[in-house]
């Protein structure tokens, strides 16, 4: 179901949500988290004073893995921040959200916030970091507001500040919005946005757990992560990882976008069956046949309809077809999806991300964007699939942050699993779909001059 | 260049940061520099840069890297269309031509009477209510059908 319009039904995003569970779009003030059992979790670590290794080593069983994008494992990441560091940690939540056909953080911060600022904070005593920032995607201006004020609530209960509920523990936490910049969500082009610079990503080594914010040990996660913490905390770990599967555990929501009936945020066990969230989502647009399906977020490689409806949606099932988890973005193309202007306009939007750091990132997404544009109005050339899968194979691996693989990967799945499209438009400089009204081709238009 | 309800605002967004990072306000002192000023230019960049006590360029750097800034004259309505894949397969291409058409100008122009500009978005993070149109950085607007452009427009001409 779509969740734009609150209230909605608690249900909405699903029979096994447990982010979401109960959640009717304006239940999200800290009174009604507690009456979910929210802060729970905190008020049972501080009174019991459950050490912090005790913490990483509960959200290690519980195989939650990081729901941003490259889904290492969250245990095993908190467990890299310095133990005796004399000085200050920090927490960060990477709310920056921008991979194209992801919009499950923005419905966890408007309509759950409560739970995101629980898990930084429960972050925050595991790894010993008393400062926590969460950095949210510019252009959701009202979030970023709803979550001050969801922080203030937090202050005022004293669930937030100095000597959280009369125990020795302090944590302070405080909402940055960015300001439109799609690489300002890879971690360290997050860090360098938060301390007042142009979002260019760092080197790595060193990780942000050894030189992060301001040069101090830093743990990054992603809004989803956080939210999941909370409930791996009272649940125990062994619950959370029996929610999905070996090595992927617990649920995830997945946003749904595209050619399907009700495009939406869906909260389901890892391990489910792609085919039972698509019919959640209401199924393909009425009359048309599924074709392809973007399994994690527009950086992650294309699958056909007959591989996909053979794959569940965990994190090694999908890897396994030949793509990745991602962020969890499930962009649903039917048969009046022309690829090659699919592939146009993603190659269009990293082209006109990147930052400009890298030499084959700045100037390989602009070879690479020109030259479907090129495919795509019919000025294509016999030789040209072969350089672009050349160009993306100069780009992916050589470069600082994964923005390059992002731009390389959709390129090289693309023109390997739908090559007959591109061949089509390059012999006949005409699109080679045939059902009208859809993403595709239409004959003399062009939408925006060659670059 | 920077009123008090600015400074005020910056103000209280520097208790957020270590007293020796002043900078990292600012990204949202532009943005509130911005909303003040229309746009961003020299004069407003410069007393942001004099407030944070910060080098202009450093200022100019973070403005001209970050999209949502406007270094030039906009319309008193931006309106900003995202036409990213998974919008783009639920209309958002149309929606954006009817824009255009309606409003008699391109991506990156401003209509004659200095009302509305039309900018060109990348994912906004809101797909599943596409079409999504963003109005002045700060208000979303879903499911931008062709009617509710209309209707939009009508409503923005009073
Ligand atoms: C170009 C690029 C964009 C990214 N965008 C996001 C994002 O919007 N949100 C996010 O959580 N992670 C994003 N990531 C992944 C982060 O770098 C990082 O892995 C993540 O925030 C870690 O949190 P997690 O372990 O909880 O997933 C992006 C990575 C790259 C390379
Ligand atoms: S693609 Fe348009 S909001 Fe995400």
């Amino acid at each position: 179901m779509n969740t734009a319009h609150p209230p909605f039904s608690p249900d909405a995003f699903g029979p096994d949500a447990m982010i979401m569970k109960g959640i009717d779009g304006m239940n999200w003030r800290l009174k009604d988290y507690e009456s979910r059992g929210g802060y729970a979790a905190l008020r049972k670590i501080l009174a019991e004073r459950i050490p912090p290794d005790a913490i990483i080593a509960e959200v290690k069983k519980s195989a939650l893995r990081g729901r941003g994008g490259a889904g290492f494992p969250t245990g095993l990441k908190w467990s890299f921040m310095p133990r005796s560091f004399p000085g200050q940690k920090y927490m960060v939540c990477n709310s920056d959200e921008g991979e194209p056909g992801t919009f499950k953080d923005r419905d966890i911060l408007r309509y759950n916030p409560h739970s995101v600022i629980e898990g930084m904070i429960i972050g925050g005593y595991a790894t010993g970091a008393s400062v926590g920032y969460n950095y949210v995607h510019g252009e959701i201006w009202d979030i970023y507001e709803q979550f001050e004020g969801a922080i203030a609530e937090a202050r005022a209960a004293g669930y937030l500040g100095p000597s959280i509920l009369g125990s020795d523990f302090s944590f302070e936490l405080h909402a940055f919005h960015g300001w439109g910049a799609y690489i300002c969500g890879e971690e360290t082009a997050l860090l360098e946005s938060l301390e007042g610079k142009r979002g260019q990503p760092r080197f790595k080594p060193p990780f942000p757990a050894s030189y992060g914010l301001y040069g101090k040990p830093t743990t990054i996660n992603n809004t989803e992560t956080f939210a999941a913490v909370p409930w791996i905390v009272a649940h125990g770990g062994e619950r959370f990882l029996e929610l999905g599967r070996p090595n992927n555990g617990g649920t995830k929501i997945f946003s749904v976008s595209g050619n399907v009936e009700r495009p939406g945020n869906y909260e389901v066990r890892l391990g489910t069956p792609f085919a039972t969230l698509l019919e959640m989502a209401g199924g393909v647009t009425k009359g048309r046949r599924l074709k392809a399906v973007i399994p994690g977020g527009s950086s992650m490689p294309v699958l056909p309809a007959d591989v996909m409806m053979k794959t569940d949606m965990d994190y090694d099932s999908i890897a396994k077809a030949g793509s990745m988890l991602g962020s969890g973005a499930v962009i649903v193309m039917d048969d009046s999806t022309c690829m090659v202007k699919a592939l146009e306009r993603l190659a269009y939007f990293y082209y006109e991300e990147s930052c400009g750091q890298c030499t084959p990132c700045r100037e390989g997404t602009g070879w690479l964007y020109r030259m479907v544009h090129r495919i795509e109005t019919g000025r294509g050339r016999p030789e040209d699939l072969d350089a672009l899968t050349s160009i993306a194979d100069n780009i992916q691996g050589h470069t600082i942050c994964a923005l390059g693989d992002a731009a390389a990967l959709p390129v090289k799945s693309f023109i390997s699993h739908f090559r007959d499209e591109f061949l089509h438009h390059i012999e006949h400089k005409r699109c080679a779909v045939s059902v009208a009204g859809g993403y595709a081709t239409n004959p003399g238009a062009t939408l925006r001059a060659a670059a | 260049m920077l009123s008090s309800q600015a400074t005020e605002k910056i103000d209280r967004e520097l208790t957020k940061y270590p007293p020796d990072q002043k900078r990292s306000a600012v990204i949202s002192a532009l943005a509130i520099a911005q909303h003040e000023n229309g746009h961003l230019s020299a004069e407003v960049m410069d007393a942001v840069a004099a407030y944070l006590g910060m080098p202009p360029i450093a200022v100019y750097e973070v403005a001209t890297f970050y999209g949502m800034y406007d270094l030039e004259p906009v319309g008193a309505h931006k309106l900003c269309i995202c036409t990213n894949l998974p919008c783009a397969l639920r209309g958002s291409v149309e929606a954006a031509e009817h824009l255009k058409r309606k409003l008699g100008i391109d991506f990156n122009e401003t209509t004659p009477d200095g009302k509305f500009t039309l900018k060109e978005g990348e994912c906004f993070g809101a797909c599943g209510d596409a079409p999504v149109v963003l109005h002045n950085n700060k208000a979303m607007l879903s499911f931008m059908s062709k009617e509710r452009i209309d209707q939009l427009l009508a409503e923005l001409s009073k």
